[in-house]
Order: C-alpha cells, then sequence, then structure tokens
C-alpha cells in the first residue's frame, strides 16, 4: 500500500488529473452501457406486456441475461461493408452517432456534488452535442450508397433539423426560468419540493421538449427515418454486426439522455417530491434515477402506443405548432417577468 | 367557431393521445395470453389433421384395400399406390407411399378412405434430417397406426357425432 503512495504522489499533476477524470468518465459510462442494455430489454418486456404477451424470458431466468445474448451475437456477426460504399465515412458514422450520446453525459449534475464538469455553460454543450446526432445518420445515409439508406437520411435530417429548433426554444424558456446555463444551477432553482418544479410554470415547454426528444431520437411515432414498412431501416439497412450495435446503442443512450435532460430541467433533478422527512431519507441520486426511468417509461409507452406519423404531418407538428407555441410561452415568461408583478410565478 | 375551438382545445390537450395511451397502460397489467410452446401447449380438436397413418382391424389385419380413391382424391398427388393379389386372394397394397412435401394436409384421403384406413393423427411435430425421408413408405404409416390406434380411435369416436 505504501509504495502505491509514494507513485502516486511522484506523478505529474496533470497525469493524477487525467487519472482520475479517466476514473470518472468509466464510472459514468460503465451504469449508461449497462443501463442502456437494460432498456432495450425492458423495451421488449413493456412492449410485450402492453401487447399481452410477455415478451423474452428464454434467456436465463425470466429472460434476464437476454440483452447479454444479444451483444454477444452481435460481436460475433459479420461486419459487412457494402462494394460501393464509402468505406471511410461508412465506418465513421456509427463512431459520430455514438460520441455525442455519450460525451452529453458529461455535464448531467447527478447530485449537488456528483457532476463530472461542472461547466457554466452546459445548457450550451447539451444543444452543440445533440445537433452533432444528426451528422452521424446523414453521413450513415450517405456512406452506404442505398436508395433506402439515402431516404432514411433525408427524412430523418429534415425531421432532426426541424424539433431542434423547437427544442432549443424550449430550453430557452428553462434558461430564463432559472438564470442560468449551469445544469446544476437550474437544478437548485428548482429546490423546494414538487411545486417548485418547472413543469408547472413552463408546462407548454415542457411537453414541447419532452415530444421534441421523442422526435430527436427518432423514436415511434416519430420514427420515419427507420419506417420498417416503407424503407426497411432507414439510414442504418447496410449496417451490420458492431457497427450496427453503435448505432442501437447511440439511440437508447440519446433516449436516456433525453428523459435525464427533461428531468433536471423540468422535473427538479435530484429534488425529492416533498422536502419533508421520508422524503428526504432517500438520497438523491436515487430520485434522480426513479425518475429518469419513470420519463424514460414513456418513451416505450409511446412506441407501444402510437401509430407512425405521416412525414408531412411531423413537419406540420414541428413547424407550425412547437416552434409557434414556444415562441408563445417564450413570449409570455418574458412580458410577466418584465412587465407584470407575477413574475415569480416562473422564477 | 365553437366546433373549431373545441378542435384546438382537444388537440391541445393531447386528450386523444391520452386516450391511446390508457388503453396501453391498462393492457399492460392484463392477464397474457401467451402459450410457453415446448412446455405449454393448446388443446388439438379431434379434427386436427397432422402427419398420416395407416390403421389396421383389431384382429391385426391392415384395413387398406388398395382401392386406390385417396390417390385419386389427393389434390397434391402425394400418395402413390401399388397393389397385387395376397395369397388368400383378396387385393392389397405392395406400396403405399405419401410425399409430405407435396402434401398439403387437406384430409381428403381420410374422407375418401371407404375403410377408415388412412387417417391424419395429431402428431404434427415431426422433421427430417436427410434427402428422401420426406416420402414416408406404408411400413411407416402402419407403424404410425399401430403406435397411435388408441389415440386415433379416440379422436374418431369424439368426432362420430358431428359426422
Amino acid at each position: 500500500m505504501e509504495w502505491l503512495t509514494q507513485i502516486w504522489l511522484s506523478t505529474p499533476s496533470w497525469v493524477q488529473i487525467s487519472v482520475i477524470s479517466l476514473l470518472k468518465i468509466v464510472a459514468i459510462l460503465i451504469p449508461l452501457v449497462l443501463a442502456v442494455a437494460y432498456y432495450t430489454f425492458a423495451e421488449r418486456k413493456i412492449i410485450g406486456y402492453m401487447q399481452i404477451r410477455i415478451g423474452p424470458n428464454r434467456v436465463g431466468p425470466r429472460g434476464w441475461l437476454q440483452p447479454i445474448a444479444d451483444v454477444v451475437k452481435l460481436l460475433f456477426k459479420e461486419a459487412l461493408i457494402p462494394t460501393n460504399a464509402n468505406r471511410f465515412l461508412f465506418l465513421l458514422a456509427p463512431v459520430i452517432t455514438l460520441t455525442p450520446a455519450l460525451a452529453a453525459w458529461a455535464v448531467i449534475p447527478f447530485s449537488d456534488h456528483l457532476v463530472l464538469a461542472d461547466i457554466d455553460a452546459g445548457l450550451l454543450y447539451i444543444l452543440a452535442l445533440t445537433s452533432m446526432g444528426v451528422y452521424g445518420v446523414i453521413i450513415a445515409g450517405w456512406a452506404s450508397n442505398s436508395k433506402y439508406a439515402f431516404l432514411g437520411a433525408m427524412r430523418s435530417a429534415a425531421q432532426i433539423v426541424a424539433y431542434e429548433i423547437a427544442m432549443g426554444f424550449a430550453l430557452v424558456g428553462v434558461l430564463m426560468a432559472a438564470g442560468s446555463l449551469n445544469l446544476r444551477e437550474i437544478v437548485l432553482a428548482q429546490e423546494g419540493g414538487l411545486h417548485h418544479w418547472y413543469v408547472w410554470p413552463l408546462l407548454p415547454l415542457f411537453l414541447v421538449y419532452f415530444i421534441s426528444g421523442v422526435a430527436e431520437t427518432n423514436r415511434a411515432p416519430f420514427d420515419v427515418a427507420e419506417g420498417e414498412s416503407e424503407i426497411v431501416a432507414g439510414f442504418h439497412v447496410e449496417y451490420s454486426g458492431m457497427n450496427f450495435a453503435l448505432f442501437f446503442l447511440a439511440e437508447y443512450a440519446n433516449m436516456l439522455l433525453i428523459s435525464t435532460l427533461t428531468v433536471v430541467l423540468f422535473l427538479g433533478g435530484w429534488e425529492p417530491l416533498f422536502h419533508v422527512a421520508p422524503f428526504t431519507w432517500i438520497p438523491p441520486l436515487f430520485w434522480l434515477l426513479g425518475k429518469i426511468v419513470i420519463v424514460a417509461f414513456f418513451f416505450l409507452w409511446f412506441r407501444a402506443t402510437f401509430p407512425r406519423y405521416r412525414y408531412d404531418q411531423i413537419m406540420r407538428l414541428g413547424w407550425k405548432v412547437f416552434i409557434p407555441v414556444t415562441l408563445v410561452w417564450i413570449a409570455v415568461i418574458g412580458i410577466f417577468t418584465f412587465y407584470t408583478p407575477f413574475g415569480y410565478w416562473f422564477h | 367557431m365553437g366546433a373549431s375551438l373545441q378542435h384546438y382545445l382537444k388537440s391541445f390537450l393531447l386528450w386523444e393521445l391520452i386516450k391511446g395511451l390508457r388503453l396501453t397502460g391498462r393492457q399492460l397489467f392484463a392477464r397474457k395470453v401467451t402459450i410457453q410452446y415446448p412446455d405449454e401447449k393448446t388443446p388439438k380438436s379431434p379434427r386436427f389433421r397432422g402427419l398420416h397413418a395407416l390403421r389396421r382391424y383389431p384382429n391385426g389385419e391392415e384395413r387398406c384395400i388398395a382401392c386406390k380413391l385417396c390417390e385419386a382424391v389427393c389434390p397434391a398427388l402425394a400418395i402413390t399406390i401399388e397393389s397385387e393379389e395376397r395369397e388368400d386372394g383378396s387385393r392389397r397394397t405392395t406400396r403405399y407411399e405419401i410425399d409430405l412435401f407435396k402434401c398439403i394436409y387437406c384430409g381428403f384421403c381420410e374422407e375418401a378412405c371407404p375403410v377408415d384406413s388412412i387417417v391424419e393423427t395429431h402428431i404434427h411435430e415431426y422433421h427430417f434430417e436427410n434427402r428422401g425421408e420426406n416420402i414416408i413408405t406404408k411400413d411407416q404409416l402402419l407403424a404410425i397406426g399401430d403406435k397411435y390406434e388408441q389415440q386415433i380411435a379416440a379422436a374418431r369416436a369424439a368426432d362420430a357425432p358431428y359426422r
């Protein structure tokens, strides 16, 4: 033990910082990847239950090893690259999709002091990274050199760009209410129990944000990018094996990210329901995780319930409903804050 | 004006979406209808048409009299029969083969048979491992018949009142 501390103390400080940061990153990523694996299992089970069947239950007790079996299967599959595809971009696309989906977790505050990078521009960082995801989709569609992949990529790109705007405006509302871009401070501004959360004053923005989040991640009912019945699998038709697994991982990581952001921005993050005895006994991290699970459940519930939107309906909803709604509500917040004595409603 | 206002109110309150969510939410807790196949099986009708069999009379004499009605009625031409005179002077099949790849399990052979010889049993879990095993011979058919005679007879007795 002694010599270990000796070595540790003798290393330069930049090495120490890098090692500690790396450990923190691993401590976030490994639970995240596990969560993604079991999110896919939860999806199959819950959708199964909603369709009055029981879902996967053959691998391991009650099917609990199913995600492991899926991963092993994908690992051993051949990663095909179509002859006429652009090899470099074809292999780059899944990485570009996955990286922002994982990197965005850096600024998520898991509790008052549990945050990897407590940066002041956290919200901007999130916006920047989630916008990166669309490049992966476009590059994948283009590099595959396939009609279906290209059509899927085009649909997906148009949709993501449209909903990105509504999402951004919804975040502006949060920003106005909290007066900070730092995610930790946004949560702290919602301190004091259920009635202080931003869901209530920003209800329209909350709905717009969450629905846009569903559209951003290309999930049902906004999954025209995949559109099994029309364009096979959309932008990732040509992918197989691990390359496909990366897209899959990115999609589910993004869903969890959107759920987490919804919780952090609108549902009080790690804050307990009420600041009274039985609620404060549960540690903040568990409050956050519990809320994330509930919001993430809605993604699956939506998928089990709604039929796919037609393409023009998606565009109409994005441009002609969500963007005006967010703009109006931002104006309402502004007017109330600066011209009426009721501004405290929003703070 | 009133109708359109109502329409807007309904859309913005996501009323119909919530109704849909409520339905699937209820189903989440409903009793599941899944039959876990290899462990659980659904009951079969006595009229179930599975693998074929040739039956015998209780004294051990084979029922088939080589009338070839089944061969004639078979829409898929799956049955091949050849017959000769036996030492005791009765007409019997020397060859009775069914190609299970051609067979469409329509049950016409069973209906055409005047002596209830060719029947379709309740067996539906079978497979072939080599080329040619899909053609099932007279000996095999008789063996199936001997093995499952009780089941076959019970199914026919259960269905008799409705024939």
